[in-house]
């Protein structure tokens, strides 16, 4: 059920864009100039399998990585060459920490596989919903809005869905990427949608853009007047506008319950990217190799927007933007509101929608003066937390305390953060407490399971006991049978009754002797 | 002045026979504070905490002899946990708050002796005769059993290593943080 | 290059002391004029007034081993200091603004841990506690006596005011409006019978009448008050419940006994309401957190003051009235919150059930 007018959300803050200096930039396709770190964790959920082995010769499209069991997603090379190696590679990630990458050499050619799923040109309507979604899985096909959920299980639902939402909010400052993809490739877009919707059964499909995109808007209407399916809805442009909590109220007026999945309430939301890869691996066989990426940041001589192949170091991408002008304070994979800080080694993986490089003037450090209860952030929550009572709760080692204020509905947005007069680190204190608290299920689990081995280990070797005393036991009958059949023909020697210490009864936990198997 | 001696020693019956009835009735259950604080203590018996063993310390603990962070194993997590269950007060971090773990560092010393292996009371060391041996990190209480039966010093206690699975966000410095 | 630390990596620019600077600046035009109203000892009281907060800050600050200097950077403590000064009878003698400036800061803020920790107002804590200890210097009010005039003492008699007490009482002593009026009830009059020699409105929307060093001045106050606001350095919600609850109450019982209820003109006018509207009950820290709450906050404020200054003891109340209100903020910022996305407002999940748009 879709709204006539599109409702405001609670909070929000209005920054400032930053769009301006690559708004007018188009996507540029590039070639991958070096070797490409193609992760197989980019992904929610368990990593890839490595489909391939160092030495390998690939063609582009060419599967490296097959799904694990359970919630995963296939790899594809972005391009064709050879695997240089399988290797651990910094992730984009704060912490720098690695994960298993394959590197990837090009040769140039671009050589597509023989073997390609076939180009399915009905309309999306004749096709079967579970052909769609089962393309979405074969392309590798995540949430390409920077959640990097796989898309087919978004697109497989249990439950009735009657609305499908696609998100082309991009209310991150600095980004354009997905502005571009509206206007240039608007037509992809709608026809992803609809094929979203055939997979799903959904009756209607909303595009929410923000209104400061009025060529994506205007895009987006012809193509969906032409193809049909879709109602373009322009919505406030304010931060966080694109959650998907939050672009499903405006849109709908229904709010996703905490605890609960958009799905619970019959929507489905993806963002314009996802539905665009769709297309491509519907109409065209394509699996996801590449995606629009804006390169940014006061650090960066020329901001620009790329469609570039996964695997690009962040260093190559940020050359490709005419080179760092200065040293940048902070690189971040994303927008500053949420974009973490990554190492420059680190390469593109599929949800990442922004290379953005500041420089120490466009940063405002957490300095962390002390809270004054002023309520500003109250203010701009759009979840209607109190943020300032969860962080003080954290700060103060008060996890419990935290989680009770509404620590774990809070979607970390920085709304609260950017609104502090005392700039303090909010959100990091949020995913602190976080952290703590999964450290501490983590902790607790694993004593667990120390405490089943320990009581399984004492199972083993109390049986152990047994059979050995049985055993001892058995000995002894068997001694004492030979002796009464040895007595009785050497007369009278009965006495000497053979003694029984238990010589076998050593102490439960000591060193059992060595003929054992161990585990 | 009789009257009053009298009124006095049934006062005194009276009261003595209610409490006598009230400690047969109205009896606390038996302590279970004792049995929650085992239920969330390693198990291993290890002998850190320089008891004779787990059950011993969850009884001291909830006696309230033994400060709720007794247990070097169980770390932060279970020294919350016990101050969480007997209602006292956390005791402020001892040490550095990393969980440290078993390894065989040296696999050059490693003689494969499986001396470690029968020492683990949870059995996360794993090997075979003859062959180097491994630690299960997760498995792994902290108890150092095998450190202390290691003939070489092939194997020793060294922080858990860290993933992208149990990395945590450390806590942000706020101004009062700063030194003054 | 960069270290380890969370998003978001840009703010508004607001910061702390922008903020505490901004209040400074929204009250020197009625400092101003009550230094010019009641002469050189009152900036020798206001200056002793900051001095003596910043220092008792600073040794709370030490004791506490945090930053100094950023920490009397925020200007918290200044802020505190100045308003305290404001509630001053004006020639009140320097070892009030002394003390009273350490009680705001070291008492009022320092004990409790600083700034954002306060449960009270400290300008109105440290206030409460000199009245109640010094219950003479605390009222002896003065008739204005502006610069340039001849009731005006020079630099030099203001100084032997402020430090050795050498002000002729007798012949400058002035009651304030509250207080004739609440002498006349004592005695039985009506106050309409007080009223005209203690009171004229014109007067008092200007300030010039016998008052406290800043209270008077209900047009330079509001204009500070309505310039914060419109900065978005304090909230509308709160001095305009105030004032109108203030309002509401003194119309419906002046309206019942003129007699004995004053009408909303003088309690808005006189006595230091309208600073309490806009630069005290505006205090974020010990006022509730959301626009809701402080509606309350204010509203509970106004009545109290109402009927402190009816019922009881004392003819001025505004600082009482804040102090307990001040009490229940943690119960306000309890009691009303915001809804939770996603949850019903007593917190429970919404339900998945067919939603009505």
């Amino acid at each position: 059920m879709l709204l006539s007018k599109p409702r405001l959300i609670r909070g929000g803050v209005r920054t400032e864009t930053h769009k301006q200096p690559t708004a007018a930039c188009p996507l540029e396709p590039l070639h991958p100039p070096g070797p490409l770190y193609v992760s197989l964790s980019q992904h929610i959920g368990a990593p890839a399998l490595p489909a391939v082995r160092p030495g390998d010769t690939v063609a582009k499209g060419q599967r490296l990585g097959t799904p694990e069991q359970g919630l995963s997603a296939a790899v594809h090379a972005p391009t064709s060459g050879r695997v240089a190696a399988i290797t651990r590679h910094p992730a984009p990630h704060p912490s720098g920490l690695a994960v298993t990458t394959v590197v990837l050499e090009p040769d140039g050619e671009e050589r597509w596989a023989d073997e390609r799923p076939e180009p399915l040109t009905e309309e999306a309507e004749r096709l079967e919903p579970a052909t769609i979604s089962h393309r979405a899985a074969e392309a590798g096909i995540v949430g390409m809005g920077g959640a990097a959920f796989p898309a087919a299980v978004k697109l497989n639902s249990p439950r009735p869905v009657d609305t499908l939402i696609l998100n082309g909010g991009e209310c991150e400052p600095y980004l354009t990427c997905d502005d571009r993809l509206m206007r240039e490739r608007a037509a992809g877009i709608v026809d992803g949608g609809r094929l979203m919707a055939r997979a799903l059964g959904a009756r209607r499909t909303a595009i929410g853009v923000e209104d400061n995109k009025p060529e994506a808007i205007h895009a987006l209407r012809q193509a969906a007047a032409s193809l049909g399916g879709a109602e373009v809805v322009p919505v406030p442009s304010l931060w966080p506008q694109g959650s998907e909590k939050h672009l499903i109220y405006t849109l709908t007026g229904r709010e996703v319950p905490a605890g609960a999945l958009a799905a619970d309430i019959g929507v489905v939301a993806h963002n314009v990217g996802t539905a665009y890869a769709v297309h491509r691996a519907v109409r065209q066989g394509r699996p996801l190799i590449s995606r629009p990426v804006t390169i940014g940041g006061g650090a960066v001589a020329t901001p620009t927007n790329l469609e570039a192949p996964l695997g690009t170091p962040f260093r190559t991408l940020l050359h490709q933007a005419g080179g760092l002008r200065e040293t940048p304070a902070r690189v971040l994979a994303g927008g500053p509101m949420m974009g973490p800080i990554v190492p420059l080694e680190a390469a593109l993986a599929k949800g990442t929608n922004g290379v953005i490089a500041l420089t120490r003037s466009e940063i405002r450090e957490a300095e962390g003066r002390p809270c004054i209860r002023c309520g500003r952030c109250v203010d701009a929550c759009p979840m209607g937390l109190m943020p300032f009572e969860i962080a003080n709760r954290a700060a103060a080692g008060d996890i419990d305390g935290a989680a009770a204020s509404g620590l774990m509905d809070c979607l970390t947005c920085g709304s609260c953060a950017y609104v502090c007069p005392s700039a303090r680190p909010l959100v990091q204190l949020f995913h602190y407490a976080r952290g703590q608290r999964a450290e501490r299920a983590a902790a607790k689990e694993r004593t667990e399971l120390q405490r089943r081995m320990a009581e399984q280990r004492a199972e083993r070797q109390r049986r152990e006991q047994e059979r050995k005393k049985a055993a001892a036991a058995a000995r002894r009958r068997q001694r004492a049978a030979h002796a009464q059949g040895g007595a009785e023909q050497a007369q009278g020697g009965a006495e000497a009754e053979p003694q029984d210490t238990g010589a076998e009864g050593s102490p439960p936990d000591a060193a059992p002797s060595g003929e054992e198997t161990v585990s | 002045m009789y009257t009053a001696i009298l009124v006095l020693t049934a006062m005194a019956v009276a009261i003595g026979l209610l409490l006598a009835v009230a400690s047969q009735y109205l009896k606390s259950p038996p302590d279970e504070t004792a049995e929650a604080i085992e239920q969330v203590l390693p198990g291993t018996n290890c002998g850190q905490c320089g008891l004779p063993g787990c059950s011993v310390g969850a009884r001291a603990a909830a006696d309230g002899e033994i400060p709720v962070d007794f247990c070097p194993p169980g770390g932060r997590a279970v020294a919350e946990e016990i101050a969480r269950i007997t209602g006292r007060p956390m005791a402020p971090a001892s040490d550095d708050g990393i969980r440290r773990v078993a390894r065989v560092t040296r696999e050059d010393l490693c003689t494969g002796c499986l001396k470690c292996i029968k020492a683990c009371p949870t059995d996360a060391v794993i090997g075979a005769p003859k062959q180097i041996h491994g630690v299960l990190p997760e498995a792994c209480s902290g108890c150092e059993a095998c450190i202390e039966v290691c003939a070489t010093g092939a194997i020793e206690m060294v922080p858990e290593p860290i993933t992208l699975a149990n990395w945590r966000w450390p806590r942000p410095m706020e101004e009062n943080d700063r030194a003054a | 290059m960069s270290e380890l630390v969370a998003g978001p990596h840009t703010r508004a620019p607001v910061s702390l002391p922008a903020l505490m600077r901004q209040v400074l600046l929204a009250a020197v035009p009625a400092t101003a004029f009550g230094v010019w109203l009641y002469g050189w000892p009152a900036l020798y009281l206001l200056v002793i007034t900051l001095a003596s907060a910043l220092a008792g800050e600073a040794v709370s600050l030490r004791a506490a081993g945090r930053p100094v200097r950023s920490g009397l950077g925020d200007g918290s403590a200044l802020v505190a200091g100045w308003i305290l000064a404001m509630s001053l009878p004006p020639w009140a003698p320097w070892w009030i603004g002394a003390i009273g400036g350490l009680l705001a800061t070291v008492l009022g803020k320092g004990v409790f841990g600083g700034t954002g920790q306060n449960p009270f107002n400290p300008a109105m804590a440290a206030r409460v506690a000199l009245l109640v200890a010094f219950p003479a210097a605390m009222t002896r009010w003065v008739a204005p006596a502006p610069l340039g005039t001849e009731q005006a003492p020079g630099l030099l008699a203001s100084l032997r005011i402020t430090f050795l007490g050498g002000a002729d009482w007798d012949a400058v002593t002035s009651a304030t409006t509250l207080d004739a009026t609440r002498t006349a009830i004592t005695q039985g009059q009506s106050i309409q019978a007080a009223l005209p020699e203690a009171y004229d409105p014109a007067l008092a929307v200007l300030g010039y009448a016998a008052g406290s060093l800043a209270e008077g001045s209900a047009l330079l106050l509001a204009a500070g008050g309505v310039y914060l606001i419109h900065r978005r350095v304090i909230p509308w919600e709160t001095p305009l419940v105030l004032l109108a609850t203030l309002a509401v109450l003194a119309t419906g019982f002046h309206a019942l006994d003129p007699q004995r209820y004053h009408d909303a003109g003088v309690h808005l006018l006189a006595g230091s309401t309208v600073l309490a509207a806009f630069f005290i009950a505006t205090d974020p820290t010990t006022s509730p957190a959301t626009a809701a709450g402080r509606a309350v906050f204010a509203a509970g404020c106004a009545a109290t003051i109402w009927i402190v200054r009816t019922y009881g003891g004392y003819p001025e109340a505004t600082a009482f009235a804040v102090l307990l209100m001040n009490a229940c903020t943690p119960l306000i910022d309890r009691w009303i919150r915001p809804r939770v996305y996603g949850r019903t407002r007593r917190g429970t999940p919404l339900p998945t059930g067919e939603e009505n748009p």
